[in-house]
């Protein structure tokens, strides 16, 4: 097959071979085999996966301005959430008297609070449309202002990385906040349906999942034909030598801004396909920690590789998974052993060592 | 091939026909285009340049030499808009005042700069090193959906006989050996097409050969652009040279030919120390 998009991306072509499988025999073997069959993918299974491939354009989104622009941003969990909570805040419009309150307009949370009124930047996600937009508007929005003025005055580095923790810690303390109309503490949930379908339906989640799938797909072409264009090979020159670059004649400061705006973007729209999967939004999904997990997943799979980010995603999750079942209290320090770990050892990451082993076949 | 192997080059490669330019006829009548006048830059009390005046006329070939701390680097940093002077004026032509553009625009407008230390992008290729230098529109939209035309590579071609890496087009830059570097980052101005070429000790930790080579390379721009060479390599300058200029202290200590500034006595006190 000719791609020459993914000419020497051999296993990026493998990838996504494999995604392109997934997204379409996941949903298959779930919805037409019956339970017992030894291929069948239970519901749980499916929105589980599904929730991997979300984490997965999350970590490519990562991969973008670091691995490739260098900007170590340790708040892109925030991007995520907004995202999410777009997404969420029209699930919640969706529900209508269906509410524990019954309430045509306001949701369950509002009633409790005594409040009368809609406020006004929930008007209009009651349209999907509107939604979908700030899905990717919001964090696009925030990442553009956010980033404008950190760029513009020259902050790199570990400065950075720091302010974009105390971002989204702000973020996570102001959602916190019942006054804020974000359901507080206790986030946005009990979601009935989505576009008409009711979201605890097998064929809905399947439907989910292939979303996940297929936005993957796109966004890791979309990265690819970024990193491949001059507009790549520029954002890679800033990682390595920013100055030089200047002296280049490329404003610099508006390149960062352009990959961190297209990367928030991406994880607005990943944390908008997270949310019905998982069946809520809250907070924490603000935390700091998450969007140091981020972080290790890109580090465990490779940077600046793109694949090694979808990788390492999925594999760091699946552990999570495994050990947030068998040992919960343990699972924190399995994170921390594995991103040293691969610090000291492995700094190209899982994907490195595969790439080393090719070569030296070769 | 070894992408570190030495390659062996002609000492006269002018006879030898193996070195693709010619240095063009000395043409320095057009007068002044880059005028430094009183300029002043102080770092937390120390001066680093006070009140240095300096004109570089269009095509000419200067060399600018003097202890280490008179302000070299410094005024090379002013006229680049890295530094911003506490006083004074930077002008570029007659028109274009330096002091209020950006790195970005004053690159854009024909001044590039060679940094001290080689700074080519090790990570890319020799050729995309040369690419990204290139003259084109570098807003973002337009570097997203660039596309080289055949005459941009017939271009980054010519540089790359011009620096004499045509071989080594495909390798990584940060395979080559350091003289090579050197001339890819000079390769990099060029592709550039500049009008002022600031050149910041381009002969730091060559072999000798290399340096021969490096002389001949800037000999073969003069002329078509107005370079100005900052070297401590004494026996370097007095091969390139046509005009010295001696700062010290951050100011001009005195101007010249080679000859003339060396036997300059105030030159020889500042070299030998008091």
């Amino acid at each position: 097959m000719k791609f020459p998009l993914l000419q020497n991306d051999g296993i990026g072509q493998a990838v996504l071979a494999v995604l392109a499988i997934l997204t379409v025999l996941v949903p298959l073997f779930n919805l037409a085999l019956p339970d017992g069959s030894p291929l069948h993918f239970s519901t749980y299974t499916v929105s589980l996966l599904g929730k991997y491939l979300t984490y997965a354009l999350l970590a490519l989104a990562m991969d973008l301005v670091w691995g490739y622009c260098g900007i170590l941003s340790l708040g892109h969990g925030a991007f995520f959430a907004l995202g999410g909570y777009a997404m969420g805040m029209h699930l919640m419009r969706q529900i209508g008297e269906r509410g524990v309150y019954g309430n045509p307009l306001l949701p369950d949370f509002m009633v409790f609070l005594n409040w009368k009124e809609l406020p006004w930047y929930w008007q209009g996600f009651d349209q999907f449309w509107f939604a979908a937009l700030m899905m990717v508007l919001a964090p696009g929005l925030l990442a553009f202002v956010f980033g404008g003025l950190a760029f513009r005055s020259r902050v790199t580095g570990v400065y950075l990385s720091i302010i974009t923790q105390a971002l989204t810690y702000a973020f996570m303390l102001a959602f916190f906040r019942n006054e804020m109309g974000f359901g507080g503490n206790n986030g946005l949930t009990d979601f009935k349906d989505i576009l008409g379908f009711n979201l605890q339906a097998d064929g809905t989640r399947a439907a989910l999942f292939a979303a996940s799938g297929l936005s993957l797909i796109l966004a890791y072409l979309a990265s690819r034909y970024i990193v491949n264009s001059k507009l790549g090979r520029v954002v890679t020159a800033i990682r390595d030598q920013e100055a030089r670059v200047r002296f280049l004649g490329y404003r610099v400061e508006m390149f960062k801004l352009w990959v961190f705006v297209f990367s928030a973007v991406l994880a607005g729209l990943a944390g908008a396909l997270y949310v019905p999967q998982v069946g809520i939004i809250n907070p924490s999904e603000f935390s700091p920690l998450n969007s140091l997990e981020i972080v290790v997943w890109v580090a465990v799979g490779g940077r600046g590789t793109l694949y090694g980010a979808v990788i390492g995603a999925i594999l760091v999750n699946y552990a999570k998974t495994v050990f947030t079942a068998a040992l919960p209290e343990i699972w924190l320090f399995v994170l921390g052993a594995i991103f040293v770990l691969v610090t000291l050892l492995l700094p190209d990451g899982l994907t490195g060592l595969w790439r080393r082993w090719e070569e030296q076949a070769a | 091939m070894n992408p570190g192997a030495e390659l062996k080059y002609p000492f006269d490669a002018e006879t030898s026909g193996l070195w693709p330019i010619t240095p063009p006829p000395r043409d320095s009548l057009h007068g002044p285009i880059l005028y430094v006048e009183d300029v002043s830059v102080s770092f937390d009390g120390f001066r680093a340049l006070n009140r240095l005046s300096l004109y570089i006329d269009d095509g000419e070939l200067r060399c600018i030499i003097g202890p280490n701390g008179a302000g070299k680097t410094t005024m090379m940093d002013v006229i680049t808009g890295k530094t911003r002077p506490d006083t004074g004026t930077v002008f570029f032509g007659p028109t274009i005042d330096l002091l209020k553009l950006d790195e970005p625009a004053i690159a854009e407008a024909g001044i590039c700069r060679k940094f001290q230390k080689p700074s080519v992008f090790e990570k890319l290729s020799v050729f995309e090193n040369l690419e990204l230098a290139m003259r084109t529109d570098k807003r973002v939209w337009p570097t997203l959906f660039a596309r080289l035309t055949g005459a941009q590579r017939d271009r980054i071609d010519e540089v790359l006989a011009t620096i004499g890496l045509a071989e080594q087009s495909g390798f990584r830059a940060g395979a080559l050996s350091h003289g090579q570097k050197q001339w890819l980052e000079i390769g990099m101005l060029l592709m550039q097409d500049p009008k002022v070429l600031l050149v910041d000790e381009p002969v730091a930790g060559m072999t000798h050969q290399e340096l021969e080579r490096t002389a001949e390379l800037l000999l073969a721009l003069e002329g078509k652009h107005s370079v100005v060479v900052v070297e401590h390599d004494m026996e370097f300058v007095r091969s390139i040279a046509r005009k010295v200029t001696v700062l010290h202290e951050g100011s001009v200590l005195t101007e010249g030919s080679m000859d003339e500034v060396q036997n300059d006595p105030r030159v020889i006190q500042v070299y030998l120390g008091d």
